[in-house]
Formats: C-alpha cells, sequence, structure tokens
C-alpha cells in the first residue's frame, strides 16, 4: 500500500510537473525559441499571485485570472520588444538573453521580497482529501492540479488545431516564410505564443504555490523539470508532455521513499536514463 | 583596412597567399609579453588583497575563454560548465584530504578527473539538439552537485576545508616563503596566484593556436554549416568531442586553483550556477562573444563594477543581467567586437583573409 500510494503521489506531482513544461514547450514548438527563464517566469507569477491576493484581499482564483491577463500581456510585451530582435538562425542570442532575463528576474524578486519562502493560501481546499481505496486517501488539490492539467491540454490541443490561431501557429512553425506570405503576421503570432505560454505558468505557479512553498531561487530547478518533461514525454506531444511530467514525478516520489535526500536526484537520474534508452522520448512527434 | 577577396578571377591560377596577422598584432604580441612579464613579478610589489583580485580575475578569465571557445566558435552552449568547476574541486579536496596526495600535483589530477566527467557525459548530452543542450548541461551540473552532497567523506552537503597540514606543506610554499619573505597564507596565495597566471597565459595561447589551426576551421565549419562540413570530410562529431573534453580537463583545473586559494569547498558554492556560469557568460557577452580579446575586456568591465557594485548582492547581479541583455540587444558583438568592427582592430588574429601574390 505505501508503494501504491507512492505511485499515485508521484502521478499527481507529475500534473505540475506537465503544467510547468507545456508552457515551455509550446513556444519552442511555436518558434523554435527555448526559455531559460522560464522557471523563474512561473515563480514571478507565482509572487504576483501572491501579491494580488495579500494586498487586494481576493480569492486564490480571482487572483489567478486577473494575474493570466497580467502575464498574457507581460508574454506579449517580452516576445515584441525583446525577443523579436533576438531570434534568427543563431541560437546563440535567445538563448542568452533568456539566461539573463532569468538572472534578472530572481535577482528582482530578491530585491522586492527576500529569500523568505511563501505559500498560496487557498483555505480548506488545500487540507481536502478523498478516499480512493481503503488506506489509501489523495489530496484534492493535488487531484485538482492533475486535472488541470489535463484541461489545459484539451484547450491547447482545440487552439492548435481547431482555430484559426492554432492554423497560425501550425505554418508558422513549419516556415515563417511561407507563413507571412500567406498573410500570416508573424509578430504576432509569435508574441501571442509567448504570451499564452506565460499564461499557462500562471496555472502551473497556483497548482504548485498551493501544495508547496516557494521562494525567488527556486525558478531554475523548476525549468529542469519542465524541461525533463518535455524530453521524457517527446518533442512535439503534448500528451507526451504529460506522461514526461509523470514519470518524472513517479521517480521523485520513489526517490524520496528510499531517502528524502534523493528526491530530486532520482528524478535526474531517471531522465538521463530515458534519454540513455530513449532518446527521442516516449512519444515523439515528429520524425527524424 | 578590409580586405576581401576578389572573386572574378577566382577561376584562373590559384595565386593566392593567406595571412592572419596585422601590422597592430604584432605590436600587440610585443605588448602581451611584456604585460605576462610584468605580472609574473607583480607579487613582489602588489599586496596581498590585490594578489587575491587577481586571482579571481583570471580564473574568471580562463573560465570565459574556455565556455567562449566551445559555445562562440563550438556551438556547444553550455550553461552547465559548474559541472566541471565543482568536479576539479570536488576532485582536488578528494586527493588531498582521502589520499594525502600534495596539492599543487592534485590540480592536474583534478583535470583529467573533470576530463573524464566530460567523455562520459558527453554522449549523452550529444543527443540534445542545440538549444536543449544547454538545459541538459544545467541538468548534469545538478547531477552532480546531489551527488556530491550525497559522498559523505568529504562533507556532504555542508562540505568540508583542506587540511592546514596540506596547505602547510605544499610544494613550493617554502621557497615562495623565503623569496618574497611572506606568511605562509600570503605564500599560498601568490603560489594559487602563478599557477591561475600560468594556465589563464596557456589556455587562451592553446585557443588561439587552436582556433587559427585547421582544427579550428573544422570546429567553424562544423557549427555554421554540419551537413556541408561532413559533406567535404570533417569530422565534426569527433573534433566536437574531443573539444567537450579538452574544455571539460581545463576547466577542472581552473576549479581545483579557485577552490584551492578558497581552501573550503561544499557542493552548492562549487557547483553554482551565478558564480561559475552566469558572470561567465556575462563576461563574455559585455566583452565580445568570438573573440579572443572578449573576455579580456569582459573581465576587466566586470572586476570594475563588482569593485563599485559588489556590496549591494543582488543589486549587482540584476545590473549584470540588465547590461548583459542590453548588450545581446543593441550589441551583441560586445564591447571589443564592436570597437574591432569600427576600427578593425585585432589583437589576436583569427580571421583568415586573403590576398593575390
Amino acid at each position: 500500500m505505501v508503494w501504491l500510494d507512492t505511485l499515485v503521489q508521484g502521478i499527481l506531482l507529475g500534473g505540475v510537473y506537465a503544467l510547468f513544461a507545456l508552457g515551455l514547450s509550446l513556444i519552442f514548438g511555436v518558434m523554435r525559441l527555448v526559455n531559460l527563464a522560464h522557471g523563474d517566469l512561473i515563480v514571478l507569477a507565482a509572487f504576483i499571485v501572491f501579491v494580488v491576493m495579500t494586498s487586494f484581499g481576493v480569492s486564490l482564483a480571482a487572483a489567478a485570472v486577473l494575474t493570466i491577463a497580467l502575464m498574457f500581456a507581460i508574454g506579449f510585451l517580452l516576445q515584441r520588444l525583446v525577443l523579436e530582435r533576438v531570434l534568427g538562425d543563431d541560437i546563440m542570442p535567445p538563448l542568452l538573453v533568456t539566461f539573463g532575463l532569468s538572472v534578472v528576474i530572481q535577482n528582482g524578486l530578491l530585491l522586492g521580497f527576500g529569500a523568505d519562502s511563501r505559500r498560496l493560501q487557498a483555505g480548506a481546499f488545500e487540507t481536502l482529501s478523498v478516499d480512493i481505496l481503503p488506506g489509501l486517501s489523495i489530496g484534492v488539490a493535488p487531484l485538482s492540479a492533475l486535472m488541470i492539467a489535463v484541461g489545459v491540454i484539451v484547450l491547447l490541443q482545440i487552439v492548435f488545431y481547431r482555430t484559426s490561431l492554432g492554423r497560425a501557429f501550425r505554418a508558422t512553425s513549419d516556415d515563417p516564410q511561407i507563413a507571412q506570405l500567406m498573410g500570416i503576421d508573424q509578430r504576432n503570432v509569435y508574441a501571442i505564443a509567448v504570451g499564452i505560454s506565460l499564461a499557462v505558468s500562471v496555472i502551473a505557479a497556483v497548482a504548485f504555490g498551493m501544495r508547496a512553498n516557494f521562494d525567488p531561487s527556486i525558478g531554475p530547478a523548476r525549468l529542469l523539470y519542465a524541461f525533463e518533461a518535455v524530453i521524457i514525454g517527446g518533442l512535439g506531444s503534448l500528451w507526451g508532455t504529460l506522461i514526461g511530467g509523470m514519470v518524472l514525478g513517479v521517480a521523485q516520489t520513489v526517490g524520496a521513499r528510499i531517502d528524502p535526500e534523493w528526491q530530486i536526484l532520482a528524478g535526474h537520474l531517471a531522465f538521463l536514463v530515458m534519454l540513455f534508452i530513449r532518446p527521442r522520448g516516449l512519444f515523439p512527434a515528429r520524425q527524424p | 583596412m578590409k580586405h576581401t577577396m576578389m572573386s572574378g578571377k577566382a577561376s584562373s591560377a590559384p595565386a593566392w597567399r593567406q595571412e592572419t596577422g596585422t601590422a597592430a598584432s604584432r605590436w600587440f604580441a610585443v605588448a602581451a609579453a611584456v604585460l605576462i612579464a610584468a605580472l609574473v613579478v607583480l607579487p613582489a610589489y602588489a599586496s596581498r588583497s590585490l594578489i587575491q583580485d587577481l586571482i579571481f580575475v583570471l580564473t574568471m578569465l580562463t573560465l570565459a575563454q574556455l565556455w567562449n571557445v566551445i559555445a562562440g566558435w563550438g556551438g556547444l552552449i553550455s550553461v552547465g560548465q559548474q559541472a566541471f568547476v565543482g568536479l576539479g574541486g570536488y576532485a582536488l579536496f578528494g586527493a588531498t584530504v582521502l589520499a594525502g596526495v600534495d596539492p599543487l600535483l592534485a590540480v592536474p589530477l583534478a583535470g583529467v578527473f573533470a576530463a573524464i566527467a566530460a567523455a562520459l557525459v558527453g554522449p549523452l548530452l550529444f543527443r540534445l539538439e542545440g538549444p536543449y543542450f544547454a538545459i541538459g548541461s544545467w541538468v548534469i551540473a545538478e547531477v552532480f552537485r546531489l551527488l556530491c552532497a550525497q559522498f559523505k567523506p568529504l562533507g556532504g552537503g555542508t562540505g568540508v576545508s583542506l587540511p592546514k597540514s596540506a596547505l602547510m606543506d605544499m610544494a613550493g610554499l617554502q621557497w615562495v616563503q623565503s623569496l618574497l619573505s611572506l606568511r605562509p597564507a600570503a605564500a599560498r596565495d601568490v603560489v594559487v596566484y602563478w599557477l591561475a597566471l600560468f594556465v589563464a597565459v596557456l589556455v587562451t595561447a592553446c585557443i588561439y593556436l587552436f582556433v587559427r589551426s585547421r582544427y579550428g576551421l573544422a570546429l567553424v565549419a562544423s557549427r555554421d554549416a554540419n551537413g556541408a562540413a561532413r559533406s567535404v570530410g570533417v569530422r565534426t562529431e569527433r573534433i566536437r568531442y574531443a573539444l567537450w573534453i579538452i574544455v571539460g580537463f581545463a576547466t577542472g583545473v581552473v576549479g581545483a586553483i579557485a577552490y584551492l586559494q578558497k581552501a573550503r569547498i561544499s557542493p552548492d558554492a562549487a557547483f553554482s550556477v551565478v558564480d561559475w556560469t552566469a558572470y561567465v557568460l556575462f563576461i563574455v557577452i559585455i566583452g565580445g562573444v568570438r573573440t579572443m580579446e572578449g573576455p579580456i575586456v569582459g573581465v576587466l568591465v566586470f572586476w570594475a563594477l563588482l569593485y563599485y557594485l559588489a556590496q549591494f548582492g543582488s543589486l549587482y547581479l540584476l545590473t549584470l543581467g540588465v547590461l548583459a541583455i542590453g548588450m545581446m540587444l543593441f550589441a551583441p558583438k560586445g564591447i571589443w567586437g564592436s570597437a574591432a568592427a569600427r576600427f578593425g582592430w585585432q589583437a589576436f588574429p583569427v580571421t583568415r583573409r586573403l590576398f593575390r601574390k
């Protein structure tokens, strides 16, 4: 039963990791940009939600909605004002700019909020749990995080494959020049993609901030988990990313069960083993 | 002066002469030799705090040159070089604390250890394309950090200090003590300083010779057009892998030198992405990527900023980050790269120019 519990906890944790990964995966898919500040943007979103909640006294859900709108705008402007200038054939400038952004966000938060850790308060919701088997109960908050992850993936799939915006995303991803010839405004498509990526990051931040403490320094670790989920799942597949997040989550909870100090290491090692045996991930969408 | 290839009559006899040096660069070579000689005799006159500052500047310069060669010329954009700094430092402590090796001898051994680690993780990392290689290298550094934190003989997560006996009996220490009439702690700084200077000069010279050699050309070709380079017989995979291992070796040596001076190591410090990668990247960006002079200019700017802003901690890093982003947006060639483009300066000439005979 202990191991079944470990497995279930790992799968639920995987939902949060998938949420971390979706935003990263989205902008890589559309514009081949790897955003090294992704983890720090998630932490930034968590802090914004925290500030909105405490200074306006609104509920977590209301603060989240407000922050989603704000982060979408930040993402849009980030692309139009900064990232757009460095995107090109050379992959180095965007990597360095987003790495610099990561350092800036981290230290900006440190200046503004100090190194104390924070948590998003969700009231009684945090401690609610349901018994799914005799002796095995799971928290409602982690379960809803997984369900939200599934919901976000369904939503993104609909946007990608059923809307004209999604068609523009896919066309630009395949060939930006031709897409532009067909009348697609590439600059706006990219900016919207980054905006959606950061909006999804807010959802990730809420799901994460309810179940664990956060402080300004934890961004890079979130980036690494997001990246590992994407690679384990296979590039270009959103459902694969969910499975990748679950593999990572289970590896971490199993590691933590053996020795609490092994939690993070076990996750990284699972990623390296996957990279060794299946370098293209579990469900690669694109063929070589 | 601009030298462009006259393509019109290229089909006639191959009457071309290739040159890389310029008149200015020959003067620079003389100036560099004088500067190095001055740096060698400096400990006889300088204060201990200046020597300690220069150890930091020289190790940062070496790391910047090394990162510039794998990322700038090699296209292997690693943000995980702290893996090899940390492993070098830990290997030094392992060899001295656990095996009783002389610290000075342990420095090259630490390089070998880091090179072996690089050789082992290289094939795995090279499975990740382009930008994903960057994050993958970061994961590797985290794995090594967590493994070192589990290694109890060297203090686990809290770290360990070098025993005083090992530091006192270090080779060459007695000689430096009597030569400059210094106390042991100051004499150790001088030994480490000379070591750091030697490695900085050697690494810079090797990179210069490498970039000018046909292997350097092959490396650039494999970065710019991998397929085309392979089709004309360049073994792109092999040359990148070899470079990765050699840079791993040198990075490990630098890590060992840095931690020989600090005499105390912990996993969080030794594998710090800020200390060993963010600073290095900022130095290269500010000075100029893909030039040999860039890291030198960058490290001097970095040192000056450190002097004025270091007491502000987070604000210092914030400023460096904003400065680096600004440089990438408005002067992506960096300070030296922009100046060189405008005035045609080349201190380390690496551009191949063709002349008619």
